[in-house]
């Protein structure tokens, strides 16, 4: 009996194994027939600990983008494949899997990154095993790798706008805020040099570490100095108690100028609208834009993703790096890093942002500076937009 | 927890015998196998596990035969690491021509000083940074700082009688201040980004294919190097008077022993092991972060060393190398859910395995032996 049933058992599953391998040699044609006709991507973003709320839709933004260009026959008629790795928000991890994209996948570019220690943790692999990274995220600048491509804002492109308009329409006594780490102590320090240029005066100037969310010390000292104007350039959660204690000691978007360079649409949806209606932000994309690309971008994220997931600037940035590593990549009719960069050169795209161009040499994007104020559904009302600034990531101040 | 305390001169000969097949065993994987099957991506993850086992096998001394369950190894790394790194960075920042970090420094003004120290406002390299200019102060400080800060906290603790559950707690707290404290004090650490774009060690290039290769002899060489010299005290009778020590304090005071002495010692040797490993780390990875030095990776060291197995000095290499495989194998094939799989490991290893791998293999062993009689 025991017997039967260990030959009934051999039966069923040898027919089930050879069931289940019939179609295999049909995929494995298709793909081996696809395989020299295909170009192996990298996509690296944290997609565990405590950044991965901010970079997983990052990552949704570039694969949006792949299966775009993928169903309008890819790049130069190489079908894209996308190795996603995660750094799980860990620099050294992130070290790791940017040399495994680069030596083990061989991927012709990597999209990634997001905060500027891991940019600062992959540069070097990057720099020495000749790999190319996208990096969609607005940042400090002082950074010119020849092996980095950067798609969003660096400091002088968002601040030195914001404060030239700042000092037009709102005043010019400024109180500043920011994290305590690269990003914000760059751009306030180019804030205070644009400030000094402007006639303007400095009332108060305060970091505090990354999560921090007890401000009322500095809460306290606006209510005293009563700057004309707040620049904020807190990052992350710590904004959600930066506004909610701001709201609670009365001081809001209606009776004081608030500017703040490192809230989008998506920081909005965890602080809460309620507590930064009327409020200004600073940035180089807004979901709100009305032109034909940005309407098909959010049409068909939401499409993709679901109709409540919004749209910000890095996203926006994730998504025309792939875009634009396309079109240099058949430019130069290569793969290969150093011609992708050269034909880099004065590419020009039109994007959700609109028209945008790559500088002649420095890696970074001629752009818009938009400001707008916080609606109650935390969407932006642009009120005002700069001509399109150069990229300078080493500006004299 | 009892190891064989008395063992007839035939057991004892093979169990030596057995204790050098397994060494040689493991030098010749790391010294010939790895390096002929791997290619250099791969030799350099190994090189980065290993340079993990050193904290292993450190922990293999002080929890498996000392009896103090140390959670604070990643302070000894650390101030390997960090220690290490210091040195680099200045190199690299007296290079001119080392790409970013030295055009960030004339952005500011400050030529000749480490990136993160000028945007951060630090004008004067502190003095503190100064001796780390030069390469044999730092090597003599990584071999001597962490013991020295080890031996004190150990000495001072044990003479208290402060052991077992609450040594571990102040362990705990000192991992957490220093990572604390490195991203506090960011203007002479570099803060949550830690210290990174190192070009050069002694003028090597650290990235090409040479340098890799002879970092990894490096590192396994004093791997090797560390568990020999910890087999060595294992058998002195530092070593038995620790695994009394370990079983039976007070009676080992009342003989006349200051068990304090022995623990702080054999505490100090531990923080020297994990500091050579940060080091080595920060030569081979590139970088020294506090996500190294906190809570976490203190606690990840300790299970690297249970599931090698704790009474296991080479058992606690093969716990490292195998964790870090493990890690890089499911993060690569299950990006989104490689944590959980990483979590059920070590449950499976900490219900099911409680001597690790080195006990299994030890059980198999006792029964073979019975089964030829």
């Amino acid at each position: 009996m025991s017997n039967f049933n260990r030959r009934q058992f051999i039966k069923t599953s040898s027919a089930i194994a050879a069931a289940s391998a019939l179609p295999f040699p049909m995929i494995n044609i298709r793909t081996a027939g696809a395989q020299a006709n295909t170009v192996k991507v990298g996509i690296l973003h944290s997609l565990t600990g405590t950044i991965a709320i901010a970079e997983k839709s990052v990552v949704d933004a570039e694969q949006l983008a792949i299966e775009e260009l993928n169903k309008a026959g890819g790049v130069s008629g190489h079908k894209i494949e996308a190795v996603v790795e995660d750094g799980a928000s860990d620099w050294p991890t992130f070290a790791e899997k940017a040399r495994k994209l680069i030596e083990k996948d061989k991927v012709a570019a990597v999209f990634g990154c997001y905060t500027s220690a891991s940019r600062k943790a992959v540069l070097p692999v990057f720099e020495k095993s000749k790999g190319l990274l996208y990096y969609p995220t607005y940042y400090e600048g002082l950074e010119q790798s020849p092996n980095i491509m950067y798609t969003a804002q660096e400091a002088s492109q968002s601040v030195i706008a914001a404060m030239d308009w700042l000092m037009k329409n709102k005043g010019k006594t400024f109180y500043m805020i920011g994290s305590d780490y690269i990003w914000p102590r760059t751009t306030i320090k180019i804030a205070k040099a644009v400030l000094a240029k402007g006639g303007g005066k400095l009332v108060g100037e305060d970091y505090y570490p990354l999560g921090h969310i007890e401000f009322s010390s500095a809460i306290n000292k606006i209510k005293g100095a009563k700057p004309d104007v707040i620049l904020n350039c807190v990052v992350g959660g710590s904004n959600v108690a930066f506004f909610k204690q701001l709201t609670a000691a009365g001081i809001t978007g209606k009776n004081q100028t608030v500017l703040s360079l490192a809230v989008s649409e998506e920081e909005v949806s965890g602080i809460g609208a309620d507590n930064t209606v009327d409020t200004l932000t600073c940035m180089g994309y807004f979901q709100s834009l009305k032109n034909p690309a940005n309407e098909k971008f959010v049409k068909s994220f939401k499409a993709k993703y679901g109709a409540n997931r919004g749209v910000g600037d890095t996203l926006e940035c994730g998504y025309i790096s792939v875009h634009l590593w396309k079109m240099a990549a058949e430019k130069a009719k290569s793969f290969d890093v150093e011609k992708v960069v050269a034909a880099s050169s004065n590419l020009e795209i039109d994007a959700p942002e609109g028209k945008v161009k790559f500088h002649a040499a420095n890696h970074h994007l001629w752009k818009h500076a938009r400001i707008g104020t916080f609606q109650p559904d935390g969407q932006v009302n642009m009120i005002y937009e700069s001509p399109l600034i150069e990229p300078n990531p080493f500006p004299k101040l | 927890m009892t190891t064989p305390a008395t063992s007839t001169p035939a057991t004892n000969i093979r169990s030596n015998l057995w204790g050098v097949g397994s060494y040689l065993l493991l030098a010749l994987l790391l010294l010939v196998v790895f390096p002929l099957a791997m290619d250099v991506f791969r030799l350099g993850l190994a090189a980065k596990y290993m340079s993990l086992a050193f904290c292993a096998v450190g922990i293999v001394l002080v929890w498996g035969y000392g009896g103090i369950l140390s959670l604070g190894q990643g302070v000894f790394f650390g101030l390997g690491s960090y220690f290490m790194a210091m040195f680099l960075k200045l190199e690299a920042a007296a290079n001119a021509d080392s790409s970013s970090g030295t055009a960030l420094s004339a952005f500011f003004g400050t030529a000749g000083l480490p990136d993160f120290m000028a945007w951060n406002s630090v004008e004067v390299l502190p003095w503190w940074w100064e001796p780390f200019h030069h390469v044999s102060f730092t090597i003599l400080a990584i071999l001597i700082g962490p013991p020295l800060v080890a031996f004190i906290l150990g000495y001072v603790n044990f003479r208290k009688r402060v052991g077992g559950v609450y040594f571990s707690i102040v362990t705990l707290a000192l991992s957490a201040i220093m990572a604390i404290v490195i991203i506090g004090q960011q203007g002479y650490t570099g803060g949550v980004n830690g210290i990174t774009d190192f070009k050069t060690f002694l003028g090597m290039d650290l990235d090409n294919e040479r340098a890799k290769f002879v970092m990894y002899f490096i590192t396994a060489g004093l791997l090797l190097l560390c568990v020999a010299a910890g087999a060595f005290i294992l058998r002195s009778r530092l070593g038995r008077v620790l695994v009394a020590i370990r079983d039976r304090e007070d009676r080992v005071r009342f003989s006349g022993y200051d068990p304090a002495m022995f623990k702080a010692f054999i505490f100090a040797v531990a923080a020297m092991f994990s500091a050579i490993g940060g080091a080595m780390f920060t030569i081979q990875v590139g970088l020294a972060s506090p996500s190294l030095v906190g809570i976490v990776p203190s606690v990840e060291m300790v299970i690297y060393a249970a599931v090698g197995g704790r009474l296991s000095l080479i058992g606690a290499v093969y716990g490292a190398l195998l964790v870090g495989w493990a890690k890089t194998f499911f993060s690569e094939n299950f990006v989104e859910y490689w944590f959980y799989f990483i979590g059920v490991l070590f449950v499976v290893v900490v219900m099911f395995l409680p001597t690790g791998l080195a006990g299994l293999l030890d059980k198999v062993r006792t029964r073979m032996r019975r089964a030829e009689g």
